[in-house]
């Protein structure tokens, strides 16, 4: 049975002198515990895709389906983690953590003790008073997992969340989420530049094309490495097999991308 | 020994720091005194007109008549209310005009040629037209006060709004969050900053206001003190209106700076 479906999903961006066809006829389902990444070059339409599940955007055509109901009619959480952690600077950490309650008018002593024992799972102590100014990057982004994490959020959508950290503190965080996400049984789409972190946290990659956005291509993780932590599906021989393929389907699409922007722009002049 | 030849070099900078401190304060005392001095000189050898340039022994020997008879606290109190209502309506209104236009793209869209030309306007000009309106009295003078500083903190506070990062936005709206929840908890606190610092522009605009309104039509005041000073030819008393608006603007200039930084550390932003 699919958790998400999506039929069919163009979106256009228009602006005062000319448009991008962002999405192109996006299709593909996702089941309950699945974890998907999409790959691509930047500009393909990666981010929109997870805005239009997010609910934050409408898509212009097609269908957006969440457990076989429209995405508009149905008040599930969504759990939403950006490249940057945005939390709030002038709230303090618990604070930050508790705005998906506050917003949700779901605020309870509940979803409080909650929030304490998640940042307890992130490695996080004694800091619930503190501001986010006063913690490092790595920390930050844990906090906005919890943020993300405690509405109890029937998908997570992740637009690179890890890529504005440094390496060591990327792979932690891999591993935290990987492990996370795996014990609450969580489905989720990650949207990385990184073909390992695909790879190792994911049991499907979809590769996309740009101008207009649509997918290229998709590839089942092996079974093996889908129950391994990240840090090891990296030194598993068929991680290596995987990334080679990948790597040669997204240079593939480079390539083309690179010919159709000439004539995305040629489209432009027009308008 | 090192640490010693370190300690020294920090004592070094701090009395060169002390130092300049002085000479600072020394040279502004110099020039308080000496311009007193030259003017209580220069108006009791006849250099200048004492009938009109008053002087310093004059004024103070006003002030302190003024003072205590309790006439001068009457005008000073007038004014002082004025000022300060003036001055919290005209940021209140600004920030809630800029609320509506952040609410209604369309709203502000329609506004932005008005807007753009009240700002041009200069507001006292209004003067007239204001007491015409709304009758000579407290009630037309602290409007002045305000509409001197409505617009421009209007324009700021809007600017403000649309600067804040759209990002804390699409976080609040992947929680389900409505506009208003969106302005409530992401947009309003992240330009309290850019709110504050309107506070103290607003400030010194709103004496503006409330001094040509008392010029026009006010019965009390500093103001109006200058203004019949200069009719009786009381320069005396014109100047000693003048010492106390500087002192007083200054005074509350000070005060809001105070609540700034206070307001900036609890805020934190
Ligand atoms: N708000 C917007 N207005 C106009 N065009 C946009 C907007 N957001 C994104 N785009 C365009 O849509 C395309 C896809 O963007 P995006 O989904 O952010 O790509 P990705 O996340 O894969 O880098 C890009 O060509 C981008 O320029
Ligand atoms: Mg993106």
């Amino acid at each position: 049975m699919s958790f998400l479906t999506l039929e069919n999903v163009s979106h256009h961006y228009f602006t005062k002198n000319s448009f991008t066809k962002a999405l192109s006829n996006i299709s593909f389902n996702l089941k309950e515990g699945e974890f998907i990444s999409i790959l691509g070059p930047s500009g393909c339409g990666k981010s929109t895709i997870l805005s239009i599940i997010a609910g934050i955007m409408k898509h212009t055509s097609g269908k957006v389906l969440l457990k076989q109901r429209p995405l508009e009619e149905s008040e599930l959480p969504i759990g939403y983690m950006l490249q940057q952690d945005y939390l709030f600077p002038w709230k303090t950490i618990i604070e930050n953590c508790l705005i998906g309650p506050k917003i949700r008018k779901d605020k309870s002593e509940y979803k409080m003790s909650q929030a304490k024992k998640l940042l307890k799972e992130v490695g996080l102590t004694d800091i619930e008073k503190e501001f986010p100014d006063s913690l490092s990057g790595g920390m930050r982004q844990r906090v906005a997992l919890v943020r993300t994490l405690i509405t109890n959020p029937e998908i997570l959508l992740l637009d690179e969340p890890f890529s504005a950290l440094d390496y060591l503190t990327k792979l932690k965080l891999e591993n935290l989420v990987s492990k996370l996400l795996k014990s609450y049984h969580k489905t989720a789409i990650l949207v990385t530049h990184d073909i390992g972190e695909a790879i190792s946290m994911s049991d499907r990659i979809l590769v996309m094309n740009a101008n207009p956005g649509n997918i290229a291509k998709t590839f089942e993780v092996p079974v093996e490495l889908r129950n391994e932590t990240p840090f090891f599906v990296r030194r598993h021989p068929k991680y290596q097999m995987l990334f080679d393929k990948v790597w040669d389907e997204l240079n593939k699409t480079e390539s083309t991308s690179l010919k159709s922007m000439g004539g995305a722009k040629n489209d432009e002049t027009k308008f | 020994m090192k640490q010693n030849s370190d300690n020294h070099l920090f004592q070094q900078y701090k009395n060169k720091q002390k130092r300049e401190k002085k000479i600072v304060i020394t040279w502004q005392l110099i020039i308080f005194i000496g311009f007193f001095s030259v003017w209580e000189l220069a108006s009791s050898l006849y250099w200048i007109d004492p009938l009109i340039f008053s002087s310093p022994s004059k004024i103070i020997g006003l002030m302190m008549d003024k003072f205590a008879d309790g006439s001068m606290l009457i005008h000073l109190q007038v004014t002082l209310f004025e000022t300060i209502l003036g001055f919290i309506i005209g940021t209140i209104a600004g920030i809630i005009i800029a609320t509506s236009l952040w609410a209604s793209i369309r709203f502000s869209r329609i506004m932005d040629p008005y807007l753009v030309i009240m700002n041009a306007m200069p507001k006292v000009a209004l003067g007239p037209i204001i007491i015409v309106a709304l009758g000579p009295g407290y009630f037309s003078i602290i409007i002045m006060g305000a509409i001197v500083s409505v617009i421009i903190t209007t324009l700021v506070v809007y600017s403000a709004f649309r600067e804040v990062d759209p990002n804390y936005e699409k976080v609040l709206k992947s929680f389900g969050a409505t506009r208003w929840q969106c302005f409530k908890e992401a947009v309003f606190p992240a330009t309290l900053p850019a709110m504050i610092s309107t506070l103290k522009v607003n400030v010194g605009l709103s004496w503006v206001g409330i001094i040509v309104g008392e010029f026009l039509v006010a019965k009390e005041g500093l103001g109006y003190l200058i203004i019949y000073g200069f009719q009786v030819f009381d320069f005396s008393l014109v100047m000693s209106s003048l010492l106390l608006i500087a002192i007083f603007a200054a005074i509350m200039y000070k005060i809001v700076e105070k609540i700034e930084s206070w307001l900036i550390k609890h805020t934190h932003e």
